[in-house]
């Protein structure tokens, strides 16, 4: 894209080839001439270029995505917003969103990370919330692909690097290697921030005359076309694409966010929104899009920290750290001074009218008008074609009469336990500060992290999760399982699920076996969050996630959020102490389709994932929860990868403090592998105290939920009778070094 | 007793020890913003963690420029009490107030996570409400915190009893593993001569509630709040 950067054309000379460098379809483009009714100059091109990609207009996914839940009881507001927002009482409110910074990581991925991080916070204070936690998960290839070490290493140094500084805590997320994710890593950043119900902001811009602010970092030519660049699948060159990829500076941001914050407790702002994604272009459009009004930008008044840019070039930049406000006309002195307080820049650039036009000029002369519901409303929606790919079937057939049991199933579980999907994942979660703003009751490292609301007697549980092989070899059923996934990880802290943001990762929605994917792994999520009483409250999609024709598995993500009445009763998954019960909510089955063990031991991704009943999964939930509550629960760990045997290790040596032993029973009858590796869903292991077993049955009996005793914690062995016999420390070596050993 | 907690552009950990102060310890805290003068009459002035002025250059580098340190330092030479936590301690050693310098951590990552301390010296205004030998458990977060010092320098702090945290594993003992950064003589944090200015890498404002899973923190803040009570009647051994 570099040929654009300094042409300036006139109107009537965009070529073919220009309009197919800008991502535009003929359709399309023969589109914007009906809705200009003329030819658009080069400017206004880049302005559609931009603005209808998919990045930004979410044409392929729109007519999808109104399937899912949006409301409930909690719902402040729902997705279309920067961020969606849930009540959680005493006049608070929790702003998150989840949001993909995939295609720049993998060009670059130390920065591509870490201005992933600078705009989901941007995305949260925004609306008047301050940040206090993230999240990430993260996708990388096979740790034996040459590449993966380089880009683990820069996505994480840029995830700390950036949140580090800005002081905002990373409390969880997660780690997997796959490879399908060799060529198109995944890094989708979440973050969370507390508001006063009564001052939320929004991206809108309303009251003709009112001025349009631009505060923040000066705007280079860095990043033109990200948004363009993020909805295009990578070919052979995709290592030219390193210029479109911003550059972070997260102690502007922090400034910026102070700043923010400070300006929000007057009450001359009129509406906020970052610009992040296509820059002041689309900030300023969309705002104007919801209040209902028109924008005139004047480009000269715009800070700029190179020479001679194009107002082209300045409407695209993608720099980072930059705000757009509208102010109450008159007030623009008042906050100029907020911002000098914090060594900002800020400058009127332009204020809101009731044309209900873009408009922008450069030097007394107009450069761009158009309709803005051209740029939003009407902007191309698309049902493409979906069909289910030839192969499903097959990968979906799995012949278990092949598949041998390994003879020493202890070995298989400690193969398990040093796989990098199962072992700990300390060596990238010590990177992230974890402790800042001092609310961090449950760190990285368990189901899903909590913390507290400084304040009240409450807390908040907080996880992101997706399991991709799930997706890939049944979508449908895959969307289920990421929601109740994350809901159960919320279940076992103690945390009501209040709402969720999801990262939907995908391969070439013009390709129909992708679409045929995203449609029925919606439908999934939208079945799952039905039945478990969660609704979706913001979001982003992802295409183009595949190199030279081929896709990565489709990887929706979902962060979801939870409260805690009472925060002194969190629970983690660690076992506390010996001689205390060990239970089994939820029932075994033999399954093991899609198993990190038929992976890791087999070398096989087949088969259907484990099956699942929503009305089971939410009473095990309840059943959880409830026990929590009444204060019986010692421990609660959700069975997810690697089955029921892992699980327990995990149990056993994933606390801070030193490892606990077990020993535990598993009747036969099943496949031994089964047992111990089987992915069955809706199972958490609880511990309690002897004496509350009569308590937890009860409990389990009026929600419906089968309960079993395996066994008793302590000792200093891991026994899983008849099959597995290990000295715990062992265990607790294997699993602590099994990522970062191959990391040295 | 009065608490002035400095505000740089960059800091991040300030809003945690005014909680903690305040909230836990029923103090008065006061912000105070780096471009003013210190005014006002206050006990202990506390350095807040953080990358003031994003660090850029070097960890503490600017901050000592800034018109509060100028008030900072003259207040810790006319024998005031001053706190530096993490980048505090940082802008401590940059600004002279402490010897010594801390570099990037050995292992060149950034590093979060618990660690046991050993308390060394009781005999300060920082220490004086706890137990010789006594081990605390606090988190550590920061790129920068190897702490550094030439032979004779770590000697002098030897010698003058100067060397008031040490990293330790949990029975107590220096060990290469329980040392998060590469810290020289495993040196968590430092007094100056005058036992007035307290450095150290690790967070006892993040460890002030059982909730936090560590309360240990408190043991700092409540020797400087017992040290302020006596400061009359005692003078502190140098």
């Amino acid at each position: 894209m570099a040929q654009l950067r300094t042409k300036e054309s006139s109107p009537s000379a965009l070529s073919a080839e220009t309009i197919a460098s800008h991502g535009l379809t003929e359709e399309e483009y023969r589109k914007i001439v009906k809705l200009l009714e003329r030819e658009p100059n080069y400017t206004e091109l880049g302005v559609f270029s931009v603005m209808w990609s998919e990045h930004c207009s979410y044409k392929s996914s729109k007519n999808h995505l109104k399937l899912l839940p949006t409301e409930g009881s909690a719902v402040l507001q729902g997705p279309g917003e920067n961020a969606g927002i849930v009540d959680i009482g005493d006049g608070l409110a929790a702003v998150f969103k989840i949001e993909s910074h995939n295609h720049p990581s993998f060009i670059e991925p130390y920065q591509g990370a870490a201005t992933g991080v600078g705009g989901i916070l941007r995305d949260i204070f925004t609306m008047g919330a301050r940040p206090i936690a993230s999240l990430n998960s993260l996708r990388f290839g096979s740790l034996d692909h040459p590449r993966t070490r380089y880009l683990l290493n820069g996505v994480v140094a840029g995830i700390g690097g950036y949140g580090n500084c800005v002081g905002v805590p990373t409390v969880g997320g997660e780690v997997y290697f796959d490879e399908c994710y060799n060529a198109n890593i995944l890094v989708n950043a979440f973050t969370l921030g507390i508001a006063k119900k009564e001052r939320i902001f929004k991206g809108t811009a309303k009251g003709a005359g009112n001025s349009l602010i631009y505060v923040g970092a000066k705007t280079g030519r860095d990043g033109i076309h990200g948004a363009t660049m993020a909805s295009e699948a990578f070919s052979q060159k995709k290592e030219q694409r390193r210029p479109t990829v911003q550059v972070g500076d997260p102690f502007t941001e922090k400034l910026l966010l102070e700043a923010c914050l400070e300006l929000m407790e007057k009450d001359y702002l009129v509406g906020i929104q970052d610009m992040g994604a296509a820059g002041l272009t689309s900030s300023s459009a969309e705002m104007a899009g919801r209040g209902g009004t028109g924008v005139e930008l004047d480009l000269a008044c715009v800070p700029l920290r190179e020479t001679g840019m194009t107002p082209y070039e300045i409407l695209l930049s993608e720099s980072q750290e930059r705000m757009l406000l509208v102010i109450r006309e008159g007030s623009e002195e008042e906050a100029k001074r907020i911002f000098e307080r914090w060594d900002l820049d800020g400058a009127v650039v332009g204020k809101v009218t009731n044309d209900r036009l873009f408009r922008a000029s450069f030097n007394g002369e107009e450069v761009v008008r158009i309709p803005i519901a051209a740029l939003t409303a009407e902007a191309p929606v698309y049902n493409r074609p979906a069909e289910r790919p030839q192969n499903q079937e097959e990968i979906q057939k799995l012949d278990l009469s092949k598949v041998d049991v390994p003879k020493d199933l202890g070995a298989t579980l400690k193969t398990l336990l040093d796989s990098p999907n199962v072992a700990s994942k300390c060596w990238v979660y010590r990177q992230y500060d974890h402790f800042v703003r001092s609310n961090t009751v449950v760190a990285p490292g368990a189901d899903a992290a909590v913390i507290r609301i400084k304040g009240t007697q409450k807390g908040l549980g907080l996880t992101v999760d997706g399991n991709s092989r799930y997706c890939y070899l049944d979508p449908y059923v895959g969307g289920i399982l990421a929601v109740a996934e994350a809901a159960r990880n919320l279940a076992c802290v103690g945390a009501h699920p209040l709402g969720l943001t999801d990262c939907l990762n995908f391969g070439s929605p013009e390709n129909p076996s992708v679409m045929w994917q995203f449609s029925e792994i919606i439908h999934g999520m939208r079945d799952s969050c039905v039945a478990l009483d969660v609704p979706v409250v913001s979001g982003n999609v992802s295409f183009y996630n595949e190199t030279d024709g081929a896709p990565i598995f489709p990887t929706p993500v979902v962060g979801m959020v939870g409260l805690l009445p009472k925060l002194e009763r969190h629970v983690t998954p660690w076992f506390k102490s010996p001689g205390d019960l060990v239970v089994l909510l939820g029932r075994n089955r033999e399954e093991l389709g899609g198993s990190e063990y038929l992976k890791v031991v087999h070398g096989l991704v087949r088969g259907t994932p484990p099956w699942i009943d929503l009305r089971l999964e939410h009473a095990v939930q309840q059943c959880c929860l409830k026990a929590i509550e009444r204060g019986m629960v010692r421990s609660a760990h959700d069975i997810s990868d690697g089955g029921l045997a892992v699980a327990l290790a995990e149990c056993c040596v994933a606390g801070p403090e030193k490892s606990l032993g077990v020993r535990v029973e598993l009747p036969e009858m099943m496949r031994q592998d089964a047992r111990l590796f089987g992915e069955s869903q809706s199972r958490i292991i609880v511990s309690i105290k002897e004496g509350d077993l009569n308590r937890l049955t009860g409990i389990a009996e009026r929600e419906g939920v089968p309960v079993q005793v395996l066994g008793v914690v302590g000792g200093s062995r891991f026994i899983i009778q008849p099959l597995v016999q290990l000295a715990v420390n062992e265990l607790q070596s294997i699993w602590s070094s099994g990522l970062e050993r191959r990391l040295q | 007793m009065h608490w002035g907690v400095v505000v740089f552009p960059g800091s991040c950990d300030e809003q945690d020890v005014h909680d903690c102060l305040k909230n836990v310890l029923g103090q008065r805290v006061e912000f105070l913003w780096h471009k003013d003068r210190l005014n006002g009459d206050f006990d202990c002035v506390v350095l807040p963690g953080g990358f003031s002025y994003g660090d850029y250059l070097r960890a503490g580098a600017m901050a000592r420029f800034s018109p509060i340190m100028q008030g900072v330092i003259d207040f810790a030479h006319n024998g005031g009490l001053v706190l530096g936590i993490c980048n505090g301690f940082q802008i401590l050693c940059q600004s002279g107030l402490l010897p010594g310098a801390l570099t990037r951590n050995t292992h060149l990552q950034f590093i979060c996570r618990q660690v046991y301390l050993r308390l060394e010296e009781t005999e300060t205004p920082f220490t004086c409400a706890g137990k010789k030998g006594q081990l605390l458990r606090l988190p550590v977060k920061h790129g920068e915190g190897c702490y550094y010092a030439d032979p004779a320098t770590l000697e002098r702090l030897r010698k003058n009893r100067q060397i008031l945290l040490r990293y330790v594993d949990n029975k107590g003992k220096t060990s290469e593993p329980a040392n998060p950064n590469g810290s020289l003589d495993h040196i968590a944090g430092v007094c100056n001569e005058g036992r007035n200015v307290f450095g150290l890498m690790p967070h006892p404002e993040d460890a002030g509630e059982k909730i936090l899973g560590s309360e240990d923190g408190l043991k700092i803040f409540s020797s400087i709040i017992e040290a302020c009570g006596h400061r009359e009647q005692k003078a502190w051994p140098s």
